[in-house]
């Protein structure tokens, strides 16, 4: 096949569009459109993580130089330094990548569907009920890693039918189901806090930092079903991304152009329910990501539709930046992964919606 | 008359209750259909089941011959496109962007966008006249810009038949007529066009086809000029009217006749029966 031929924007109603990037091969088997800032701030976003990444391999209480990496990377390092690197501050790394994609993508596609930035699983209930359902698996059944994920999964789902239900009653949608899903949020937040104060003594500060949402000590059994469920379900988001798009017209307009409304909801409902559910099992219920990384993209990409591997990025940014962050603090103040990101989100948000669109 | 769109026999309901207990109707191919009638008599439900969305408790629906149900929805959407009276606009989508998204039935997961799907958008946009606008930003436009660009978004889907659910409510005068003018011309130019207005005036000056609805029945259905009498607008609407010749246009002209006795009563009902041919003049 011939290389493929970017169009500049020159071709008719491509030429209308400034900052629009047309992409087709010979014969137009595949042809594909988007907006170039978009595109760009992903990228950047992505390339980002490299250096926040290797900020991450560097910190901690045992010494690891930029040399010691390169030793590992060729195979020649200490026996403890790949130990450490290996068991420790990689999957750590993995964690906050895979655990902040899941969590940005998730809250995306909730966004897109619900059209309400409010409608993210963090704020309506269902990363407090994937945190329940991992806290009895802990707690009740002391479950390996996937049965904690599943158990997560589970209470994800039940959260969500739960609120669905409740809200639907009403006419559903809109605030209605926003409402619904803070109120069981609360509800389970208190349910996860008493399973927590009932847990062993010695457990409890363990068990109060998972709560409060943490990266450290996680090992790869504890990252493997997170990044598993990464890797297969955003391909999966992906694919119906642009009848997502076109959801985001109302329900009428998707129907009559021809998408499957049903089913493009339920696949891309439950993939997003079940990605902030292992991202959840993982790494506790992790705040704000879900909300802030699409609203971040969006408002920095001036982007218009769902945006899906933008979010993504954004999330794992967010969270790695964030475990950088809250391992360097000054003044020896130690603060969970989670209590910085809602800074961190928080603050950056409120500086963006301050400068106006 | 050629139908492609026809309904026979259909039923339609909304959770339980039902608001066309029995229709049967053929839309003239190539024509510009027009539906009136007073608020809830269901021709809204009648333009939602002929494009697929609801789907008939008894009866059918059927696209040249074919059930509507038993064809795939891309494929309908192909052929039949439908402009809802609501679609929500993202925040800040840009013009071209919003129309682009009518070609999903054409689109395919890694053909999002051929020369096709840009040339369609294109003379969309600019039968629409909408092409000074494709930059812009949704959100900015005035009422009648943006139903011309809703109207590009559903020419982009490139059909035969048009469906047009309220296109003019909320709009003031001028665009009202800018939008249906649009719509003449989309009819002269080949296209099948079904349209539900509020203004029976309006209907009577762009349609080649009127039907008159009430109570989720078809009172009456054929040529304007013919159908439109004060008998007819009394027994449709509940109004007393008088019915002469729009001075510009030579089709029917509806006027109310002044008081609050002009709205349905018995006495002014009896009075209309009685002195039948004194008003068409």
């Amino acid at each position: 096949m011939t290389a493929p031929v970017q169009m500049k924007t020159r071709d008719a109603a491509d030429a209308r569009s400034a900052g629009v990037t047309v992409w087709r091969t010979p014969g137009e088997r595949i042809a594909l459109r988007w907006r170039r800032r978009p595109a760009v701030v992903a990228s950047i976003l992505l390339l980002l993580l490299i250096p926040l990444g290797l900020g991450v391999l560097l910190s901690g209480t045992f010494e690891i130089g930029l040399g010691d990496l390169w030793a590992a990377a060729t195979g020649s390092a200490e026996p403890s330094v790949a130990r450490v690197l290996g068991l420790i501050r990689a999957p750590r790394l993995v964690a906050g990548i895979a655990v902040g994609a899941a969590l940005g993508i998730s809250g995306a596609v909730f966004q897109s569907i619900t059209r309400n930035p409010l409608g993210s699983p963090d704020i309506i209930g269902f990363v407090t009920g994937a945190a329940t359902g991992a806290i009895v698996a802990i707690l009740v059944f002391e479950a390996p890693p996937w049965g904690v994920s599943a158990a997560a999964v589970a209470g994800g789902v039940l959260t969500a039918l739960l609120v669905g239900a409740l809200s639907l009653r009403g006419g559903g949608g809109g605030y209605r189901l926003v409402l619904v899903g803070i109120g069981a949020g609360a509800l389970l937040g208190a349910v996860n806090d008493m399973l927590m104060t009932h847990s062993q003594r010695d457990e409890a500060l363990a068990a109060q930092m998972w709560l409060v949402g943490t990266l450290n000590a996680r090992d790869w059994g504890e990252v493997l079903p997170t990044l598993v469920a990464v890797v297969v379900l955003v391909p999966v988001l992906l694919g119906v991304r642009h009848g997502l798009a076109v959801l985001e017209l109302g329900e009428d307009q998707a129907r009559q152009v021809g998408v499957p409304v049903g089913a493009v909801r339920l696949v891309a409902l439950g993939a997003a329910v079940a990605l902030a559910a292992f991202a959840t099992a993982t790494a506790g219920p992790i705040a704000f990501v879900a909300l802030a990384a699409p609203q971040l993209v969006t408002r920095i990409g001036k982007a218009t539709s769902v945006s899906l591997v933008g979010s993504a990025a954004m999330g794992a940014v967010l969270l790695v930046a964030a475990d950088l962050v809250s391992q360097h603090l000054p003044l020896n103040l130690s603060a969970p992964v989670g209590l910085v990101t809602g800074v961190l989100g928080g603050v950056y948000l409120l500086w963006l919606l301050g400068r106006g669109r | 008359m050629d139908a492609r769109l026809t309904a026979q026999g259909i039923r339609l309901a909304y959770e339980g209750r039902i608001v066309v207990p029995e229709l049967s109707l053929e839309i003239p191919d190539r024509g510009f259909t027009v539906i009136v009638g007073p608020n809830a008599c269901g021709k809204s439900t009648l333009l939602r089941a002929l494009s697929r969305l609801l789907t008939p408790q008894a009866g059918t629906v059927a696209l040249d011959g074919e059930p509507l149900g038993s064809l795939r929805s891309k494929e309908v959407a192909r052929q039949l496109a439908l402009l809802p009276q609501q679609v929500a606009t993202p925040d800040g989508i840009a013009v071209t962007d919003l129309v682009a998204r009518g070609r999903f039935p054409h689109q395919r997961l890694l053909r999002q966008w051929t020369s096709a799907d840009a040339e369609a958008v294109d003379e969309a946009l600019r039968v629409t006249g909408t092409t000074d606008l494709a930059d812009r930003h949704v959100d900015e436009l005035s009422g009648g810009q943006r139903q011309r660009v809703l109207l590009a978004m559903t020419l982009a889907q490139e059909t035969g038949i048009l469906l047009l659910d309220e296109p003019t409510t909320f709009l003031d005068m001028a665009h009202q007529v800018e939008v249906l003018e649009l719509c003449r011309r989309l009819h002269r130019e080949g296209r099948t066009i079904v349209a539900v207005l509020h203004d029976v005036n309006q209907a009577c000056r762009y349609a080649s086809h009127l039907v008159a609805m009430r109570d989720g029945e078809v009172v009456a259905s054929g040529d304007p000029s013919e159908l439109i009498t004060p008998a007819l607008i009394e027994r449709v609407f509940g109004l007393a009217t008088r019915v002469i010749d729009d001075p510009v246009t030579g089709t029917p002209l509806v006027i109310p006749l002044a008081g609050w006795a002009a709205v349905s009563s018995p006495a002014v009902s009896a009075e209309r029966a009685a002195a039948p041919a004194e008003e068409s003049a």
